[in-house]
């Protein structure tokens, strides 16, 4: 095919006009379940033999071109939707483990994640071992026999901190493991994981993907170049099906035959699907992800260097600034922008982070981020709140720690806003 | 893109193009990639010819199995090849040897079976090759039905396809 480009894809990936009405924008298929065209079919479909849908648990018409969108956009093989990039993240582990297995993921994480990978896979007998994203090595150190995936986030929650990809992803390599990268914060606008040796990326599409603060979605993609068989530790992927009559996964779908497991197994078994309302509201958002990337991204560099030129500001942790310490990684793996979410630390500490989320009336004082509007929150008084002092301080959530997430409005807006939320400038 | 790299408007000329595919190494059970692919492009109908000296005789999805290319009815417009590599070399000679008896145009390797020197033969005695693809994932792509599995068939369509009755089609509507 022609080499479309990103933008391009954007806009036109996995969708055609309507083949029964020639409606040109993906219609909203609100079905729960589709007619067999008779019993043949329905068993040919039932055992994926044949292309179709069946219930709209497992494949929806217009999740569908939501999850071939994302797949163009990241370039790899294939797609999978779920109701949540949670949902995501748990189809992934569920068709990767087994009991007894472990994974190492970065420490770097979205909090949720840290819940979902600490506590709530230990009921699976799944085990998490944590490493440092910005270096490869510690991940390395972690690999042991039972090792089966490798997890980061690629730009990390809450921001700032860049992962070595490249790095992470040789250990992977050495290891035999699957690379999985959580790529919700760069978005595949600024930055590719398989073009850096990841096997999986998932993403909440909640977020940018989505960008308008109005579903919960989340997706997986796979790149099509894991070798499942080589280890015999995925055996979800390589040994006989009970369920679809000793159907093997990877022999018989190949590239693609880790989203076609996720969907038919896990998803199928578990039920996290994507309603079809979120996924036609994510597709119209990913048609404008090029444009408010970069809004977002221009909103970002310039708040950032306006607040560490402020007396106020105790420090400004933005990998887009040219003083940070991860400036060099920034421009290695997302050289058209450091994303639009990030930490800054206020001299006044606790009292003038409570004083700065009352105080705004543009940015929203909500736990989300990568929405059109400018998003703020106080993690020490809200978030954080449960932890002790000294585990505030270790997940970066001190008293005096600001997380943005920056809009896509007027700049000259967002800085007043932030300005006279602070308060007066000391002297 | 797996390689090697064919335009999508070739791929879709040969599946246009084509109603008889004999299928090297058809399998009649059911939970194998062979039976699937047959059961799918019978499904889309193309008249499929098993070839498979196992089950020679018998029959897999209503279609009798014959022994060999040699043995094949005419005509046969493809021969997919469902064998690895290296089996594809000496099958590639014998369809090369029935070509003109059979009408055979279109030599056609399943995916992972890559065998250059077979397709330079083939090619040297006026066929068309496609290595490393199946046909049924072909077909899925450029129909769209595969869309519906969520995967990335790297094309943009602003075209409204024919789909009432037997699924996904390449008829234009």
């Amino acid at each position: 095919m022609a080499d479309y480009g990103f933008d391009t894809l954007a806009v036109h990936a996995g969708a055609q006009p309507d083949p029964a009405t020639g409606a040109r924008i993906t219609p909203i298929y609100q079905t729960s379940a589709y007619v067999f065209e008779d019993a043949d079919q329905a068993a040919a479909l039932f055992n994926l033999q044949v292309f179709g849908n069946i219930y709209s648990r497992i494949m929806n018409p217009t999740v569908a071109v939501m999850e071939e969108r994302i797949a163009a956009l990241e370039g790899g093989t294939a797609g999978l939707a779920a109701a949540s990039g949670h949902a995501a993240q748990h189809l992934v582990f569920h068709t990767i483990m087994e009991p007894g297995a472990e994974f190492i993921a970065a420490r770097q994480l979205y909090g949720g994640s840290v819940n979902q990978f600490g506590q709530s896979f230990k009921k699976y007998d799944w085990h998490v071992r944590w490493a440092d994203s910005t270096d490869a090595d510690s991940f390395k150190r972690a690999v042991t026999d039972k090792t089966r995936a490798i997890f980061c986030e690629s730009i990390a929650n809450p921001g700032g901190v860049i992962s070595d990809l490249e790095g992470i992803a040789r250990v992977a390599a050495d290891a035999g493991v699957p690379f999985i990268v959580d790529n919700t914060l760069a978005t595949p606008y600024l930055l590719r994981p398989f073009e850096w040796g990841a096997h999986i990326v998932v993403h909440s599409a909640t977020k940018f993907l989505g960008g308008h603060g109005n579903s919960l979605a989340g997706a997986i993609v796979e790149a099509g170049t894991f070798d499942w068989a080589r280890s015999g530790n995925y055996k979800t992927m390589t040994e006989a099906n009970a369920s679809y009559h000793g159907l093997r996964f990877y022999e018989t779908f190949g590239d693609f035959a880790f989203c076609v497991a996720a969907r038919a197994l896990s998803l199928r078994d578990l039920g996290p699907c994507l309603a079809p309302m979120n996924a036609f509201l994510v597709l119209t958002g990913m048609e404008t992800l090029p444009l408010r990337m970069r809004r977002h991204c221009d909103n970002a560099l310039g708040i950032a260097q306006w607040l560490q030129s402020d007396p106020r500001v105790a420090w400004v942790n933005y990998a887009g600034l040219e003083t940070h310490a991860l400036h060099a990684a920034h421009q290695k793996y997302c050289p058209k922008g450091a994303g639009s979410v990030f930490t800054f630390g206020l001299k006044g500490g606790y009292e003038a982070g409570v004083r700065l989320v009352n105080g705004v009336r543009i940015f929203s004082h909500l736990a989300n981020i990568g929405d059109t509007r400018s998003l703020i929150i106080h993690p020490a008084s809200t978030t954080h709140r449960q932890l002790s002092d000294e585990d505030r301080v270790k997940a970066g959530a001190g008293p005096e720690v600001v997380r943005l997430s920056i809009g896509i409005e007027d700049i000259k807006d967002l800085i007043a806003d932030l300005d006279q939320g602070m308060g007066p400038k000391p002297g | 893109m797996p390689y090697p790299n064919y335009p999508d408007a070739l791929i879709a000329r040969i599946l246009r193009s084509i109603k008889t595919i004999a299928m090297v190494g058809a399998s009649p059970n059911e939970s194998r990639p062979s039976y699937f692919a047959m059961k799918y492009l019978l499904d889309k109908g193309f008249k499929i010819i098993p070839v498979n000296p196992g089950v020679a005789g018998k029959d897999i999805l209503g279609q009798k199995v014959y022994a060999s290319v040699s043995e094949l009815p005419l005509p046969v417009d493809m021969i997919d090849i469902f064998r690895n590599s290296e089996a594809a070399g000496p099958i590639t000679d014998e369809v090369i040897a029935n070509k003109d008896r059979l009408g055979v145009k279109i030599l056609w390797m399943q995916l992972g079976v890559i065998n250059q020197e077979a397709a330079a033969r083939a090619e040297a005695a006026g066929l068309t090759v496609i290595m490393n693809r199946c046909p049924k994932i072909e077909y899925g792509r450029l129909s769209g039905e595969i869309g519906w599995y969520g995967v990335n068939r790297r094309t943009i369509d602003n075209r409204k396809h024919a789909t009432f009755n037997a699924g996904g089609s390449l008829r234009r509507a």
